[in-house]
């Protein structure tokens, strides 16, 4: 049964190039204003990855003009347009949270 | 065409929609066979009686086996009827999948909804309960069933602990995303009764 489910997500799933967490990744987000439509960027570092399959969510925090900002997106989403690698900095944890409190991640 | 099909819940996953992400259940229906055609003159009313799941003849019973030998058609776990006034379109030994719905029909569920064993009320019945604290000693209970001399019982139906779940429901107009007859997959949108793997009904919704 639940090869069949994964079979129905697989044609769901986006392809993404491969990052972990601690990585600083640069997510290209479409968003919508009314009838405009535009392209967000947003640079900074991989705190984790949860979930699997179509469920996969990533965060990603950057510091944005002195305050620290984390964003959550589902990593499959159609309205990320694409996901680029910006630096493979890599942590020895799959959930690198002390980096929040580190001064300088960059 | 006839009206309903059995089919089995295979689970519910996340597929995005319209860039939407939505919850979706993932139904398994192989296709039915028509056992019998049931007529007006014959039986009184117009019926198709449909086979779901073929196994082997030792696991249905001797008279239900001899049922299935007499039309022709391999023997089936389950045994249902569909009542409908299209019957020539069908003739026995016909199969019915998933075909039977399209994209962005709307279609009825119903089945067994998962046990949950002996509950309390809170969950049973969505009481409120007391607070958990600042010294209060009443948490998950009830509270009163009734008055006292007048009436004198307690009055039926009040909503009591017991046990919950494993009961018939029927989760209504489900939107169709996606029919996969080549897998006969069945995508809904929402939540459907059931365990995975539980035997669902599904019902055409017209209009």
């Amino acid at each position: 049964m639940d090869d069949i489910l994964r079979a129905v997500e697989q044609g769901h799933l986006k392809e993404r190039d491969a990052f972990r967490p601690g990585d600083i990744i640069r997510v290209h987000e479409r968003i919508s204003e009314g009838a405009k439509e535009r392209v967000q960027v947003f640079e900074g570092l991989v705190l984790k990855r949860s979930g699997g399959g179509t469920k996969e969510m990533i965060t990603v925090r950057k510091i944005s003009s002195g305050i620290g900002v984390e964003k959550t997106y589902p990593l499959h989403s159609p309205k990320i347009e694409k996901i680029e690698l910006v630096k493979e900095r890599g942590a020895r944890q799959s959930r690198p949270y002390y980096l929040r409190d580190l001064r300088k991640i960059r | 065409m006839a009206r309903g099909l059995l089919a089995k819940k295979i689970g519910m996953t996340q597929l995005f929609v319209d860039d939407r992400a939505v919850g979706a259940t993932v139904i398994q229906a192989t296709p039915c066979t028509v056992v019998q055609v049931k007529t007006k003159e014959k039986d009184g009313y117009d019926a198709l009686q449909l086979g779901y799941d073929e196994v082997k003849e030792s696991k249905v019973s001797r008279p239900i086996a001899g049922h299935f030998k007499k039309a022709g058609v391999a023997p089936h776990r389950h045994l249902f009827e569909v009542r409908t006034e299209r019957i020539g379109e069908h003739k026995v030994g016909d199969r019915i999948g998933v075909e039977f719905f399209a994209e962005g029909d709307k279609v009825d569920v119903s089945g067994t909804s998962r046990g949950l064993g002996f509950q309390g009320v809170m969950k049973r019945w969505d009481f409120s309960g007391g607070p958990k604290s600042h010294g209060s000693k009443f948490h998950r209970r009830g509270g009163s069933i009734g008055c006292h001399v007048q009436p004198g019982w307690v009055v039926k139906g009040r909503k009591m602990p017991g046990h919950t779940g494993s009961e018939r429901v029927t989760v209504r107009g489900l939107k169709v995303l996606k029919v996969d007859a080549e897998r006969n997959l069945l995508i809904v949108r929402g939540s459907t009764p059931g365990a995975r793997g539980s035997l669902l009904e599904l019902g055409k919704r017209h209009g």
